[in-house]
């Protein structure tokens, strides 16, 4: 029993379920749900298509190159069970994968936080520019602080007409 | 001398078949279309091809029929023998010498009438005469109609006799009915002859093949004989006669000494003696069957007596130079029942046929050809020195290990012997773990893990995982503490909560542009460049004036007085603008002095001012307009709103305004209805 990886989006493909297209030259292409498999029948790239795992590594959106990687890697040839070795594993394997998760997610944070900067700085740019359209020049010149003016209101005294409410 | 093929004659018409297809095939393949117009030689010459035609097809079917059938006298004498037992060789011959004339007659037919056809005169005539021709054709046909029914039974009957090669080593069966002839045939070959308990089962020859000695023998079955007189016997007792007449075979005459096939052994015997004329030059075993029921030697005195008689004869059959074994070779026991001593019968048969068929060789000329080309080496001994075989060490260990793992593979437990002390196949399933190489033997019942957590264990399996995650979290501690610095750096540039709502304002305002804008932008075409009426829905107030200044952090005060001094409405009010901007210019409350206390104010100062800049309220009565009162006027206003409100909801301008912009709109004239017919629009 193997957990496979879906060829178009890369995800885990777990038993029973989806598909697997073996082509006349012997490649075996397996997919993990039918919208893989028509994405592949329509001849797309799967570097092209954007929620895929491959488009995203390609664009640097998720890490690539990582230690953490090198820990599962697929082997060939059949290895005699042992039980230390493999209790062992079993033990390592959670850790390993948090410290991925972790890594992956910092990854992401960094490079979102090139553009958390860039929109405070343009946020204030905006401010700086357009505050005359909510502040007139020459209360921004007494008041030279970027917030919105105190406003001057006007009361007239035909009130008495509103007061029933309070009753 | 090459066997006849029985099977090869062909198929026998019937006499009307016969004709039937000859005239249907002189019908097909002569031309058919004459008219009575033509030149009288082309009618004869149509006529003429007709008879001719049907003369050569008689002739050519007639002909293949008498050269299918074999001559009595070109073939083996077996054969002519048989047929004329089971034919009567005088009724074939005179069927096929029937036949023969007819073909002669037919020919003789068809030269008379094409004679007479070559005088014909006219269509009618020479139709005549061909009709008359192929008429008397088919009488002739006709009348051989019997021999030909005869003929086709006689070819069916031969092409079934069974295939004998009278030149092949042949072993002959005979003997009394029911002494068990068919089952021992039936033992030695391959053929499945009928065996029942009542006499006369096997009714014809049959014949089956058997081996010896890479040698093969053709084994033939008859029916039982009976001990009559030779002109009594019946044709199915004929064909053995003629069998063991014409066939160069060793007899094997079968005895039932156990006397259950219905006859005693003095019967036998007495058949015997009569047929014993027929075994002449042949190897001639005495078969004793059923020794199951009575053995040889409990027989009585006479029929022992009997029995070595038999022997007696059979004996001289053998060769001169006799065996010290020939009573073994005569006289031989078996029961077929029980197989005893079937095999050796059989072999003992073969041996003698050979040893006839041999000697008859050598004696012959041609034996000295084959002895000539014959020459077999012997090696020449060198000196005297034996040698004996010679087998190496390891060869002889080798054997001895053979064994001995073949004696223990018979006595090792097998799988198959634990499964079924276990239960059988259904309940018990072999421990496949049982032979697991593992480096320790507790390890052999542990169930494999696979897969944890949507990985592969087998993809992580490693023997120094454990330090190289350690060295990884190692790292991964360094990384973190490093990253922690970084944070604090970014949150350098935020905005203060005021800063935010400001901003929050101006992108409001910044939309609402925006989509003033976009609406102004789409209603583009249907708005006028310039307006009708400045500021017609009178949104253009001090009053918003002042609160968008105010919105701004103006004080407006100041401005909506300049614009109401400016304005031309407000030239009336001078003297209160005066009064009121005094007091309270710096309060930053004013009093809205607008609406009807300013007008009342104004009044009493000037009575007899006109209303040329405000205006009177609509349902005041002026006299001059011709209204009694102020209900009259105000229903007046209302009849002559009501008038105006039915125009006005159709966007007309006025009475006159009978534009149809558009005479034909697309939703009222297009499209399908979900459900019923468009007949009508």
């Amino acid at each position: 029993m193997r957990l496979e990886k879906c060829w178009f989006c890369s995800s885990t493909i777990y038993p029973g379920h989806g598909i697997q297209f073996v082509r006349n030259d012997a490649k075996i292409f397996r997919f993990c749900r039918s919208k893989c498999h028509k994405n592949f029948k329509m001849k797309r790239n799967p570097r092209k298509v954007k929620w895929t795992k491959a488009y995203r590594r390609l664009h640097g959106k998720d890490m690539t190159q990582d230690s953490t990687f090198e820990f599962e890697r697929k082997r060939n040839r059949p290895q005699r069970y042992d039980r230390i070795n493999t209790e062992k594993v079993l033990q390592a394997i959670p850790k390993i994968s948090k410290v991925k998760a972790t890594r992956e997610k910092a990854h992401i944070t960094r490079r979102l936080s090139v553009g958390k900067i860039n929109r405070k700085m343009e946020d204030r740019r905006e401010l700086e520019q357009s505050i005359s359209l909510v502040k007139a020049p020459s209360v921004l010149k007494e008041d030279a602080t970027l917030t919105l003016p105190k406003q001057k209101v006007t009361v007239s005294y035909a009130q008495t007409e509103n007061t029933p409410m309070e009753e | 001398m090459v066997q006849f093929n029985f099977k090869g004659i062909t198929v026998v018409p019937s006499g009307k078949e016969m004709v039937d297809i000859i005239l249907s095939r002189t019908q097909r393949q002569t031309p058919t279309v004459v008219h009575k117009g033509y030149a009288i030689n082309r009618l004869r010459q149509f006529y003429m091809r007709k008879v001719r035609f049907t003369q050569q097809n008689f002739h050519n079917k007639l002909t293949t029929i008498v050269d299918g059938f074999p001559r009595l006298e070109g073939i083996h004498p077996f054969y002519s023998d048989l047929l004329h037992v089971l034919y009567n060789k005088d009724h074939y011959k005179l069927a096929l010498g029937q036949v023969n004339t007819a073909r002669n007659l037919i020919s003789k037919i068809a030269k008379d009438y094409v004679r007479l056809l070559k005088y014909g005169d006219s269509l009618y005539r020479c139709k005549c005469l061909k009709v008359a021709a192929l008429g008397r054709m088919c009488t002739v046909i006709k009348r051989i109609g019997p021999s030909l029914a005869y003929l086709e039974q006689v070819r069916q009957h031969m092409a079934r006799l069974p295939s004998i090669d009278p030149n092949m080593r042949t072993i002959l069966i005979c003997g009394y009915p029911n002494v068990g002839k068919s089952s021992f045939m039936n033992k030695i070959t391959r053929a499945d002859v009928d065996v029942q308990p009542y006499a006369f089962t096997t009714k014809s020859l049959f014949v089956g093949h058997t081996d010896y000695n890479y040698l093969r023998y053709q084994v033939i079955d008859t029916p039982g004989i009976l001990d009559r007189p030779f002109e009594d016997r019946n044709i199915i007792e004929m064909c053995s006669i003629t069998a063991l007449a014409h066939l160069r075979s060793a007899v094997l005459f079968f005895l039932d000494i156990s006397g259950s096939c219905g006859y005693t052994v003095a019967q036998q015997a007495a058949l015997f003696h009569s047929i014993k004329s027929l075994f002449l030059n042949k190897p001639l075993m005495i078969v004793c069957n059923k020794i199951d029921l009575q053995q040889l030697n409990a027989l009585s005195e006479d029929d022992k007596r009997l029995v070595d008689e038999m022997k007696a004869e059979a004996l001289k059959t053998l060769p001169i130079g006799g065996d010290p074994n020939a009573e073994q070779q005569v006289l031989v026991t078996m029961s077929t029942l029980t197989d005893e001593g079937v095999i050796k019968v059989r072999n003992t048969a073969c041996e003698r046929i050979l040893d006839q068929r041999v000697e008859i060789k050598m004696k012959s000329k041609k034996i000295n050809d084959c002895l000539n080309r014959f020459h077999v080496a012997m090696p020449k001994p060198r000196d005297g020195k034996e040698r004996p075989v010679c087998i190496p060490q390891q060869v002889l260990e080798q054997r001895a290990k053979d064994q001995e793992a073949e004696k223990e593979k018979e006595e090792r437990k097998l799988e198959k012997d634990l499964e079924n002390e276990n239960g059988g196949a259904g309940v018990y399933s072999a421990s496949l773990k049982k032979h697991y190489l593992l480096a320790n033997d507790e390890w052999k019942e542990d169930i494999i893990p696979e897969i944890i957590d949507g990985h592969n264990v087998a993809d992580f399996m490693d023997p120094d995982i454990l330090e190289r995650l350690e060295e990884l979290e190692r790292e991964e501690g360094v990384r973190l503490a490093g990253e922690e610095g970084d944070d604090f750096e970014i949150d350098g540039d935020n905005m203060m909560p005021e800063e935010r709502e400001a901003l929050n304002e101006i992108r409001k305002r910044k939309k609402a542009l925006i989509q003033e804008h976009r609406i102004k932008k789409s209603t583009a075409e249907s708005r006028p460049i310039v307006p009708r009426k400045f500021d017609k829905d009178r949104q253009f107030t001090t009053k918003r004036m002042g609160r968008q200044l105010s919105g701004l952090g103006l004080d407006p005060s100041k401005a909506i007085e300049r614009a109401r001094s400016q304005s031309v409405s407000g030239r009336g009010r001078k003297r209160e603008r005066s009064v009121a901007s005094d007091g309270a210019g710096d309060d930053g409350m004013e009093i809205d002095n607008e609406g009807k206390g300013c007008n009342k104010k104004l009044r009493l100062r000037s009575v007899s001012r006109s209303r040329s800049r405000s205006r009177a309220p609509v349902e005041e009565v002026i006299p001059g307009e011709g209204f009694k009162d102020k209900e009259q006027k105000v229903k007046a206003i209302k009849l002559g709103k009501k008038s105006v409100k039915k125009r006005n909801k159709d966007a007309r301008k006025g009475e006159a305004d009978r534009v149809i912009l558009n005479m034909m709109p697309k939703h009222l004239f297009s499209g399908k209805r979900g459900i019923g017919k468009t007949s009508r629009r």
